[in-house]
């Protein structure tokens, strides 16, 4: 027997003038400087000094990875807030969407609602506030916490481990409500009788959710990761607002400076195209690699 | 067993109670803040209710950045990529949904792919691009590269395989209308759904944008909104409460549209993952 989706019958070049919007943008803007972006990063490629683009080869990444401190920093810096700030939510989440999707929790769509504002609320925005909470002298923050200590203030957005826990927070308090959401439509999704048959053999309700709703949630977290490793490796508004645009580089000790952010640099302040371009192939790379990872891990807790 | 049901319950909204306090009370602290004149924004202990700076505050605000250029530029871009990308998304989720033609599920792939492109990989030759074009400075770098993306066409592709009857479509060219006509007549009113969500979705996505007109518009008269604050948040004689009334002004569309759309808003943002 035969069965096929019943489709729209037609003959003629309709569908590709239809669809050829998106080709025709995507080959201009999209796929042709990517691959343009390949030929410059093997140039020495500056909009200012020393006039024409010279080919160099390799030097840009030679020059990027065995010369540059600025680089290795930043790589550090973006790793260490794409823990901090993009995977460690993931342990919160699934909980906070267990918790609202317990049976005993009635204005699921409030809470849902109110998580998810963060993420459609533009960054300047969030670093604006966030700027005014962590205040040394007169944010809320170090008010509070004068109640529990009579200490020195915490400067919060002048010390290394200030500006890295404040990115932090802002990562977290931004992207939790849309990961909950996620996890919560895969929750919603788990067959009942799963539920049921440990019921039955009166298993509690944390080994139940070990045994069961974690595994059943795995091809979720393995996305829910994937999509927070290639955001979390991109992060650039929010420590370059947060710390001051280009002149100040990540701030105190470049403690906010990330990849994405250098590269910004490099190729915006700096003018050096064909080394921005050489930074930009090595962040890729690092997706790829970090998602390969993240593959591998998964495949082995599926078994 | 009751009385540890109810504790249990009580826990539970307790801890989800003082999460949402905590977010409401960042949003709520927005407009406390415009409130108060520049020189005692900052003050401990903290401000949590509404002071009488307001009128001064637009003053500074007017003074030092061109406000309403920056908030038409703003408005401008992000009403012609809504438009756009409804209208050219519509048309190729409907060639992909309810067509069948040569290389149909190639390109439809090469369309979901190219979603998992990083945007900065083609940021550099694409802005040297656009100084080439002359585009630099104005709405077009922000409008036209996206007006057909791949987010829309995959969103309009989906709710058109499964919700516009393919037998309407054939009545339709029986009754004589061609190909541009179903799409006019038949298939954009009944993708009013969709279109309502991508729409939604297109609108704060660019309204937010920051680092693409950060880039590509430098001039204060030709930016947009957020890298109008952000230029206020570095500047030396900043002024805070211009820069919290800015902030304010910035937030308060965004959050009037959530209040009002916020199951479109939430079903278009999170469409990708939950079905994939």
């Amino acid at each position: 027997m035969q069965t096929i989706v019943k489709k729209f019958r037609n003959q003629g070049w309709y569908p590709y003038l239809f669809v050829s919007p998106f080709f025709i943008l995507f080959l201009v803007f999209g796929l042709y400087p990517i691959l343009y972006s390949i030929t410059t990063s093997f140039f020495d490629w500056r909009l200012i000094g020393t006039g024409t683009p010279r080919f160099i080869g390799l030097g840009n990444y030679a020059n990027v990875l065995n010369q540059d401190p600025f680089f290795w920093k930043a790589m550090r810096n973006t790793v260490i807030l794409l823990v901090t700030g993009s995977l460690l939510q993931h342990f919160i989440a699934i909980p906070l969407a267990i918790m609202i999707n317990s049976k005993a929790v009635k204005g699921k769509e409030f809470f849902k609602t109110s998580f998810f504002l963060p993420y459609i609320t533009s960054t300047v925005s969030v670093v604006i506030i966030f700027g005014v909470l962590f205040d040394t002298n007169y944010g809320l923050v170090n008010w509070l916490l004068g109640f529990v200590s009579d200490g020195a203030k915490i400067r919060w957005l002048q010390e290394s481990f200030g500006i890295k826990f404040v990115l932090s927070v802002v990562l977290n308090w931004k992207y939790i409500g849309w990961n909950m959401v996620i996890y919560l439509a895969g929750l919603q999704a788990i067959p009942n009788e799963l539920y049921e048959a440990a019921d039955i053999d009166g298993a509690s309700s944390l080994r139940k959710h070990l045994s069961i709703t974690i595994p059943q949630l795995l091809p979720i977290i393995f996305f829910g990761v994937a999509l927070s490793i290639i955001g979390g490796m991109q992060i650039f508004e929010e420590p370059f607002i947060l710390t001051g645009g280009y002149e100040n580089l990540g701030g105190h000790q470049n403690s906010g400076l990330t990849a994405a952010y250098y590269l910004m640099f490099t190729a915006f302040k700096a003018y050096r195209l064909g080394k921005g371009s050489a930074i930009a192939w090595l962040i890729f790379l690092v997706i790829i690699v970090l998602n390969g990872v993240n593959r591998y891990v998964t495949k082995k807790l599926e078994g | 067993m009751k009385s540890s049901i109810i504790i249990k319950k009580a826990l539970l909204y307790l801890m989800l109670g003082i999460m949402a306090l905590v977010f409401a009370y960042l949003f709520y602290n927005v407009f406390v803040l415009a409130t108060w004149p520049g020189d005692q924004v900052l003050r401990s202990p903290p401000h949590f209710f509404f002071g009488g700076g307001l009128a001064e505050n637009y003053r500074q605000l007017m003074a030092r950045i061109p406000f309403g250029r920056n908030f038409f530029n703003s408005l401008g871009i992000a009403l012609s990529s809504t438009v756009s990308v409804i209208f050219f998304c519509t048309m190729a989720g409907f060639a992909f949904a309810k067509y069948r033609f040569r290389f149909r599920d190639q390109l439809y792939f090469f369309v979901i792919a190219s979603m998992a492109i990083p945007g900065f990989l083609n940021i550099i030759p694409f802005y040297k691009m656009m100084v080439r074009f002359g585009w630099i400075n104005t709405w077009l770098p922000l409008v036209v590269p996206g007006m057909a993306g791949a987010f829309g066409i995959f969103l309009m592709t989906q709710f058109l395989e499964n919700s516009l009857p393919t037998d309407v479509l054939e009545a339709a060219r029986i009754d004589g209308l061609g190909d541009f006509g179903i799409l006019m007549r038949i298939v954009f009113p009944l993708a009013r759904p969709a279109m309502a969500v991508l729409g939604i979705v297109t609108f704060v996505g660019s309204w937010n944008n920051f680092t693409g007109p950060l880039i590509l518009l430098p001039k204060i008269e030709a930016t947009t909104l957020p890298v109008a604050l952000s230029l206020l948040n570095s500047r030396v004689d900043n002024n805070q409460g211009a820069l919290m009334l800015g902030n304010a002004l910035t937030l308060l569309p965004l959050i009037v549209i959530f209040v009002f759309f916020s199951k479109q808003i939430i079903s278009g943002l999170t469409a990708g993952a939950v079905k994939g």
